[in-house]
């Protein structure tokens, strides 16, 4: 039975990260009509420039707010610096930047910060919580991780659905000529859209960094899964990403736990493939008409 | 003259032609070289042939595969599984076709489930195959597990060492044997895959990458097409793999992480999507690349671990550029070049 609860409170946390993950580019999907695989590299050097900011000034917090605002920033300039330039042409050009993105900080961050492990602090305790005398298995840090991402998760879901903001994001994702001559600033629009998703890249960086260790590869488990997740739960919808994170990371560590971790990979694959044959859209997807 | 003209203009001519010919240009470039850069040679010819086959997936049919590496992987353990034992089943060209039709049942498999999905959610099931592969047969009994399988070359055939004797008067030795191999089954590919895509086969590809609508209205058959050019290019991937067991001579999961996948892409994104040359020339940047600008990091007062990852960073750099300023790639924006010339001329 320990196992068993064990096993559970960790997959939800290790779904609650795949779930940050899947909404930063659930984000950018919906407001660009782009994957970007640079995503975990990105969060990446932000977790890094946060650990850089912890070690100097020992305060945690602090590297939290400025790895967040590393995010922003980076968003902004990739989007604006790069992806700007073959906005409109072939998705897959698109694609192939990002994934040259992927390349080049990949490798200038084990150039720059070095290959070496460095452990990374956490703010909470990680040891198992105490409540009425039971232990349970989930930790401090794993509770913040819920809750992180649920405030995220809620936030999205409010600006999309409740600010003048978010209706013009969508606008300008959903037709960038109609919202440009109704008067949205597209181009903004488009650079807020990957600024914001970077930001909930670089907190799911954190998260996953917390208690733990970094290093130039650290992400790399969580760019597939991550992906898988958003991919599973229909790249288009916040929901969607949080519910195939959990449900992807819920299933992974009972696949670890009860049975070996090496079929943790096939099993993603396994569960991707099914629910793509039966919905090749993702779990909440919209049926969309095509434009001939 | 105009009869040299009309035959020339036959694709599957044309082609043979410039395959002989390449044939014996390769034959003594490789006599001619040192064993190492023969071994690199040999990687080249690999990446070359799995690129072509991406080329035909992504640059004609349209369809990003993200997970080339996993058919690699099937290839490469199909090779090494039948060549374990010092004597060997089967000749070694049948064991590269046995790796090719198990990589082609494999590809029909995923392809099937592929077709039906479009752009990221072909991505996003490829990659995960990438990563499952390796790791499924890390779990699996008899592959050997983390430490793989050792691949025992078979000695070179004496009719083999009279032939290239008798063309350029140099011995074979065991390392230039796959090099030979891989060049000369990279020929092969080429001359096939070429023919393919000046083919009906080929025009389909190209009119469902273009716009699959107007395909399907013009009447094709999206889903044949789709599964039929991901067959190729994971029959391609499964011979680069074989190549790649005999080069290595083991097949263990660390040799095929997603990066292989990842770079494979960048080959046929640096020479140029669609095109075989690109292909080729892709391949030869990310074989010949890595040593010239790891010296250059270590001569420029790098650290051997920070100059080893300057090489991703260039090829990284160099994909970003190709698509930003010449996303024909360097091949396809030589031949504008050349067709504006002729234009103005």
């Amino acid at each position: 039975m320990q196992q068993f609860w064990t096993t559970l409170l960790g997959g939800l946390t290790l779904g609650a990260v795949y779930a940050a993950f899947a909404l930063a580019l659930c984000l950018i999907w919906r407001s660009t009509r782009v994957v970007n695989f640079a995503q975990a590299p990105m969060a990446m050097v932000t977790t890094y420039v946060g650990l850089e900011v912890i070690d100097s000034t020992g305060s945690y917090w602090l590297g939290f707010v400025v790895a967040l605002a590393a995010g922003l920033v980076l968003g902004a300039v990739v989007e604006r610096g790069l992806v700007r330039f073959v906005e409109g042409k072939s998705d897959l050009n698109v694609v192939i930047l990002t994934l040259g993105l992927f390349v080049v900080l990949h490798s200038l961050a084990a150039i720059v910060f070095g290959q070496d492990y460095k452990s990374f602090p956490a703010p909470f305790s990680l040891q198992g919580l105490h409540v009425g005398g039971h232990n349970l298995a989930i930790t401090g840090f794993g509770v913040f991780t819920l809750i992180a991402v649920a405030v995220v998760f809620v936030l999205l879901v409010a600006l999309f659905r409740f600010t003048d903001l978010g209706l013009k994001m969508r606008a300008s994702a959903f037709s960038p000529e109609v919202a440009r001559l109704l008067g949205v600033r597209v181009g903004k629009m488009l650079t807020l859209g990957w600024a914001l998703a970077a930001v909930v890249g670089s907190l799911a960086g954190l998260l996953v960094a917390g208690g733990s260790l970094v290093f130039p590869q650290f992400m790399d488990s969580v760019v597939v899964y991550g992906f898988v997740a958003a991919v599973l739960g229909g790249l288009d919808s916040p929901a969607g990403s949080v519910v195939g994170g959990l449900v992807l990371g819920l299933a992974l560590s009972f696949v670890s736990g009860y049975a070996a971790s090496d079929l943790v990979p096939i099993t993603a694959l396994g569960i991707l493939v099914l629910v793509l044959l039966v919905r090749p859209g993702g779990l909440f997807s919209h049926v969309a008409e095509r434009r001939v | 003259m105009t009869a040299v003209k009309r035959v020339w203009g036959i694709p599957l001519v044309r082609h043979l032609v410039i395959g002989v010919v390449a044939l014996v240009v390769v034959l003594f470039v490789l006599s001619s070289l040192s064993p190492f850069r023969n071994a690199q040679m040999a990687t080249m010819a690999y990446l070359a042939i799995a690129a072509g086959g991406l080329t035909v997936l992504t640059g004609l049919s349209g369809q990003l595969s993200l997970g080339h590496g996993a058919f690699l992987a099937v290839g490469a353990y199909t090779t090494a599984y039948l060549l374990k034992d010092p004597d060997p089943p089967l000749p070694l060209v049948v064991i590269m076709l046995v790796s090719v039709a198990v990589a082609l049942v494999v590809g029909g498999v995923v392809g099937v489930a592929a077709a039906r999905l479009k752009g990221p959610y072909v991505a996003g099931a490829t990659l995960a195959l990438a990563v499952a592969v390796p790791a499924l047969v890390r779990y699996l009994h008899g592959f050997g597990q983390e430490q793989g399988l050792h691949v025992i070359v078979p000695d070179v055939p004496r009719w083999f060492t009279d032939i290239v004797w008798q063309i350029t008067g140099v011995d074979v030795d065991p390392v230039s044997y796959v090099a030979y191999l891989g060049w000369i089954a990279l020929i092969v590919t080429f001359i096939l895959l070429a023919n393919l895509m000046r083919s009906r086969t080929g025009r389909t590809w190209r009119a469902l990458r273009d716009n699959d609508v107007a395909a399907e209205i013009a009447g094709i058959t999206l889903g044949r097409s789709r599964v039929l050019a991901f067959v190729m290019s994971t029959a391609a991937a499964g011979l680069a793999g074989s190549l790649m067991a005999l080069s290595v001579r083991v097949a263990a999961p660390s040799g095929f992480p997603v990066d292989l996948s990842l770079t494979l892409l960048s080959a046929v994104v640096l020479g140029g999507l669609g095109s075989l040359t690109g292909a080729l020339l892709g391949s030869a940047l990310l074989t010949f690349l890595p040593q010239a600008v790891t010296n250059w990091g270590s001569s420029a007062g790098l650290s051997d671990v920070q100059s080893a990852e300057l090489a991703p960073v260039v090829y990284g750099l160099i994909m970003m550029a190709v698509i930003l300023l010449a996303p024909a790639g360097v091949v396809g924006s030589l031949r504008h070049a050349w067709q504006r010339r002729r234009g103005l001329a």
